[in-house]
């Protein structure tokens, strides 16, 4: 049976002990785990959902900008994370699986293994309000603002 | 294949009335095939004792190293081949994301933690970052892959026509696992280890002490136990026992572990010195594949020639 690289192990494993959503995509772009803070933002456990080729993640969950214009895959911080190899950060709009709209920041990186291996991209969510604030329980920084 | 343990003292090496059962030399495991082909893992102190007696004549080893941990590396500058003219010495290791594998070893084989520098050891020596993918040496089949340790470090998978051995001696796969063990393909070491002849694996802690060191990249026992029954090996020999485990320690609780939590696996303490043998012929598909297969054989002691 094929296993999974450490590096991205040991990422699934800091993230299902993280209060931060996070959401991670393997070398082939497929979306191979996201955590509990995560399900509670895209609004399915993941182990309903399973794993997801690229072109379904990037669309599912229906980005948009705040007028509600679409957000191509392309455009998406998690896409330029693993496609063009640099972090990228975005405010957006998603629609979870449970049919709730929520406004997010969104910050990818992407994940170069030893020897510099591609091994795919981490995405890590943050629910914002209006005014800044964090929702969903997302853990404050002290000072900071949440977004 | 045949495999003997020459260190198997985890961390630091623990010599003593009281460890001389078990052994108090650091990881050291020397394979071969009995073709010509010798492979050292790890060179912790008991490669000392190995240098000086591996076979009269012999121009080439290959040593391959998990990780550059001192209890890994410290028995290299008191290897004897590393000063003979005539020795090819082949060592393998993991680089680090900056330092080269020379780069690392020079920061422990330089002044002032040793007298000479790596540059000036006469034997023919070269070094070689470990390859991701199989390799061969002679007639093994090695892979090497990352696994759950601090810093970058390998476990082995070395296989033959006889049998398979994985050697894991620093891993904490249940790190972060909350239901340890999980699906296989998130297991730390599993395609290392998978289908075994023989398991050589970290067991370094009780569950107690397990539990004031998480992080530090070792194994609980019951971890060890339920890796070994998660990858299907057909041995495991618990290793890389801890320093302050002396041999009565490690029998009681061994029984212990051993009475109160079955194991499908059979499973041995290693002990400084055994041998095991892989006698089986092999089809093609490498290890796991010949269902009358028999199980390794433990060999008594003697010396590697």
């Amino acid at each position: 049976m094929a296993q999974k690289e450490i590096e991205v192990i040991l990422t699934r494993q800091l993230a299902s002990c993280l209060a931060t959503p996070v959401f991670i995509v393997d070398a082939a772009g497929t979306l191979i785990y996201y955590n509990e803070a995560a399900e509670e933002l895209l609004g399915r456990r993941y182990d309903e959902a399973g794993e997801m080729p690229a072109e379904e993640w990037g669309s599912i969950f229906r980005p948009t900008g705040r007028d509600g214009t679409p957000i191509p895959p392309e455009d998406l911080p998690l896409t330029v994370a693993f496609r063009e190899g640099r972090p990228a950060h975005r405010d957006l709009w998603i629609r979870g699986l449970d049919g709730v709209d929520r406004h997010v920041g969104v910050t990818a990186f992407p994940l170069i293994g030893q020897a510099g291996r591609h091994l795919g991209a981490v995405c890590i969510f943050w629910e914002t309000t209006e005014g800044g604030d964090s929702a969903l329980g997302n853990p404050r920084v002290p000072g900071g603002t949440g977004s | 294949m045949e495999i003997a343990l020459w260190g198997t003292r985890g961390s630091l090496a623990a010599p003593g009335p009281d460890t001389a059962r078990y052994g108090g030399n650091t990881s050291c495991v020397h394979v071969h095939d009995g073709a010509g082909t010798h492979l050292i893992l790890d060179a912790g102190t008991g490669i000392r004792r190995l240098g000086g007696v591996l076979p009269p004549g012999l121009r080439r080893v290959d040593l391959l190293l998990t990780h550059l941990h001192l209890d890994h590396i410290q028995g290299l500058g008191f290897f004897t081949p590393l000063y003979d003219p005539g020795m090819e010495l082949h060592v393998w290791g993991p680089a680090s994301p900056t330092l080269s594998l020379r780069e690392r070893l020079m920061r422990y084989l330089s002044p002032p933690l040793f007298p000479l520098h790596l540059r000036d050891v006469p034997c023919r020596l070269h070094l070689h970052e470990v390859p991701r993918g199989p390799f061969a040496i002679g007639g093994f089949q090695v892979n090497a892959s990352l696994v759950c340790h601090p810093g970058p470090t390998v476990g082995y998978r070395i296989a033959d026509r006889t049998g398979c051995l994985a050697y894991l001696p620093d891993h904490e796969p249940a790190l972060g696992s909350p239901a340890f063990p999980g699906a296989p393909d998130w297991t730390s070491g599993f395609a290392l280890a998978e289908g075994a002849d023989l398991l050589i694996h970290d067991a370094q802690y009780t569950p107690d002490e397990y539990a004031g060191r998480i992080g530090w990249g070792h194994s609980a026992i019951p971890h060890a136990l339920r890796f070994a029954e998660l990858a299907g090996a057909r041995r495991l020999v618990a290793f890389h026992h801890d320093p302050a485990h002396d041999d009565d320690t490690l029998d009681r609780i061994w029984e212990l572990f051993l009475r109160e939590s079955a194991c499908a696996v059979p499973v041995s303490l290693a002990r400084e010195g055994e041998r095991f043998l892989l006698p089986r012929p092999r089809t093609a598909g490498g290890c796991g594949g010949v269902a009358d297969a028999s199980a390794p054989q433990t060999l008594p002691y003697r010396s590697a020639s």
